[in-house]
């Protein structure tokens, strides 16, 4: 990335003599280069050194448990990898979560923003209520969740359920991915609830009572008027959501720990085992690589898709 | 036959019961938590369980003895208060000469930024697990800032760039006749008008790191383990632990949630890169 030649012309004022404001230009210049460049090249760094010696380990045989025999195997480790029975389920469980969790907070989050862009008592507590999962840490929501309330004899569900007369469900062993993405999406529907109604509120009130007044039912306005408005939000979810749904970790190391079987593994928790488990470096760097370039080829489709959405401002 | 004025009611009444409906059962886990950390483990393995009960301090009082919450604790704030500002610092001129001297490159390396968000930490974490290992750096309070300082860094600057670019050339320009030199700039004239933004920036790195879960549990053991791996450590069952493992969660929780709540209106755009208003 060279930013060597940065052109600070137009952007400082046309007041002083020529001379004067090249030269001050020139002086300006190299202070914005120097202010930038600190981010810039620790960014650099952090995305080039690790990136390269993950390429590198996963071209060799690298195993902690045997030090000193690392012989260069080319693309065995992708090979394995990509043959092993936890890379097909891992890769599917992956984009799995991800699209489950995108739709169902795509869809709460638009009708829980229409919802409460109502004028009702207490609307300031209820959004206060509505967006605080969004800030508990990982960690804490998957036991919670996992321990209190779905757990089979003493979770809040399992009363629920005999409180119908219904037999409680084991949630982690009859729908391990189920539980989980539960758990994840009671932490990021509130996000695009927080995103949402925060876009209704610049939504043009007089194009709906005109609409209303020409006929048009609640839903009609909903579909022509409020749905065109959130494009832009829901694009800015969609992008944000995925970066992140794409690495889920912690829910899955503190309840099922990628089981049963490899029912709840994900690529990200798939790369951990075979790392930091067992000693793997070689074939954990191949993961990390395909990883690496299941997530590029997410983000191009993404802003591909809505990436316009979010560079141009309306 | 309802007139008017009445169904409006009945539609505002109707609506309102339906948005409380739905906001106590997000919040429910929240509550439920926060409940069963004031009973006795028996009575928070009772079924059905128990809505009345005699509240007790003794799981906060317990989970002490069992392992120090407050070097926990203050593992967490030091990693992410350390972070942040050493993230501050890179990130507050990095905008400003974003803001302020755009350049054809300007988009471009803020969309680069941005992308390096994109890489999932797994793709480095053996790398990093290794560096640190040969760097001493693992289970290290300042392996932590360093690595929360660089995950969090694209979004600092991205936040602070739009707050920046909302703010009138012309103000600095006036600086600049009195000869301000940029250093000066920044502090006596930026800083003052931008001080919201700047505050929601620190607001959503504090957050951000304060609950970062991927990092911390891969490169930290005990020493340097903020409240994230305190809590991770419950996962396995030890006996009845389900009042002991809700006051963790409620402590380790509380601060972030209300300076959450304090600051949802702020967060909005930080979160949005902007991009809501």
């Amino acid at each position: 990335m060279s930013i060597s030649n940065l052109q600070v012309d137009k952007a400082t004022g046309a007041e002083g003599s020529a001379l004067s404001v090249k030269s001050q230009n020139r002086q300006k210049s190299r202070i914005s280069l120097a202010m930038v460049s600190p981010s810039v090249l620790v960014l650099l760094v952090w995305m080039i050194v690790p990136l390269a010696m993950t390429i590198y380990f996963s071209l060799i045989r690298y195993n902690l448990l045997y030090p000193g025999d690392e012989p260069f195997v080319g693309l065995e480790n992708y090979y394995y990898f990509l043959t092993d029975e936890g890379f097909a389920a891992g890769a599917f469980n992956t984009l799995y979560l991800v699209l489950a969790v995108l739709v169902i907070s795509v869809v709460f989050g638009v009708l829980i923003a229409v919802l409460v862009d109502n004028e009702f008592w207490g609307r300031g507590i209820v959004r206060v209520l509505l967006i605080s999962p969004f800030f508990i840490m990982p960690t804490v929501s998957a036991l919670v969740w996992k321990n209190l309330l779905l757990h089979p004899v003493s979770g809040v569900f399992a009363a629920v359920w005999r409180f119908f007369g219904a037999q409680p469900i084991d949630w982690f062993a009859q729908y391990p991915m189920g539980a989980i993405i539960m758990i994840v999406s009671w932490q990021w529907v509130p996000f695009a609830v927080l995103l949402l109604m925060t876009a209704m509120q610049s939504l043009d009130q007089e194009q709906k009572d005109a609409a209303r007044l020409d006929g048009a039912g609640p839903l009609a306005i909903f579909w022509h008027i409020t749905l065109p408005h959130l494009m832009r939000p829901i694009a800015v979810v969609i992008m944000i959501e995925t970066i992140f749904l794409l690495s889920i970790f912690a829910e899955i190391f503190t309840t099922t720990g990628g089981g049963p079987g490899y029912a709840t593994t994900n690529l990200a928790f798939l790369i951990y085992t075979q790392a930091l488990l067992q000693f793997d470096v070689g074939m954990a760097s191949a993961g990390g690589l395909i990883a690496v370039i299941i997530a590029n080829i997410a983000a191009f489709i993404l802003i591909r898709l809505i990436g316009k959405n979010l560079t141009d401002k309306p | 036959m309802l007139t008017l004025k009445q169904t409006r009611q009945l539609r505002t009444v109707l609506l309102g019961t339906l948005g409380w409906l739905v906001a106590l059962v997000v919040f429910f886990p929240i509550f439920w938590m926060i409940l069963t950390s004031f009973k006795t483990e028996i009575e928070a393995f009772s079924s059905p369980p128990q809505l009345f009960f005699t509240p007790t301090l003794d799981n906060y009082i317990e989970i002490n003895g069992r392992s120090s919450y407050l070097t926990y604790a203050w593992n967490s704030v030091v990693v992410s208060f350390g972070s942040t500002f050493i993230g501050m610092l890179l990130a507050v001129p990095a905008a400003y000469s974003m803001a302020f001297f755009e350049t054809k490159r300007t988009k471009s390396t803020l969309l680069w930024m941005l992308s390096t968000k994109m890489l999932p930490p797994v793709g480095v974490l053996v790398p990093i697990y290794l560096l640190f290992k040969d760097f001493g750096l693992l289970d290290t309070r300042t392996g932590l800032v360093i690595i929360y300082t660089l995950i969090n860094l694209p979004i600092m600057v991205w936040m602070i760039y739009t707050y920046f670019k909302e703010i009138p050339k012309d103000i600095l320009e006036a600086a600049r006749l009195d000869g301000a030199t940029p250093m000066q700039e920044i502090v006596r004239v930026l800083l003052p008008i931008s001080k919201g933004g700047l505050a929601s920036t620190v607001l959503l790195a504090l957050i951000l790191s304060w609950n970062e879960a991927f990092w911390s549990l891969n490169l930290t053991a005990s020493s340097a383990a903020p409240l994230t791996a305190l809590v991770a450590s419950y996962s396995s069952p030890e006996g009845l632990f389900w009042a002991k493992l809700s006051a963790v969660s409620t402590l380790a929780c509380a601060p972030i949630l209300i300076f959450g709540w304090l600051s949802q209106k702020q967060l909005v755009r930080g979160l949005s890169f902007g991009a809501v208003k």
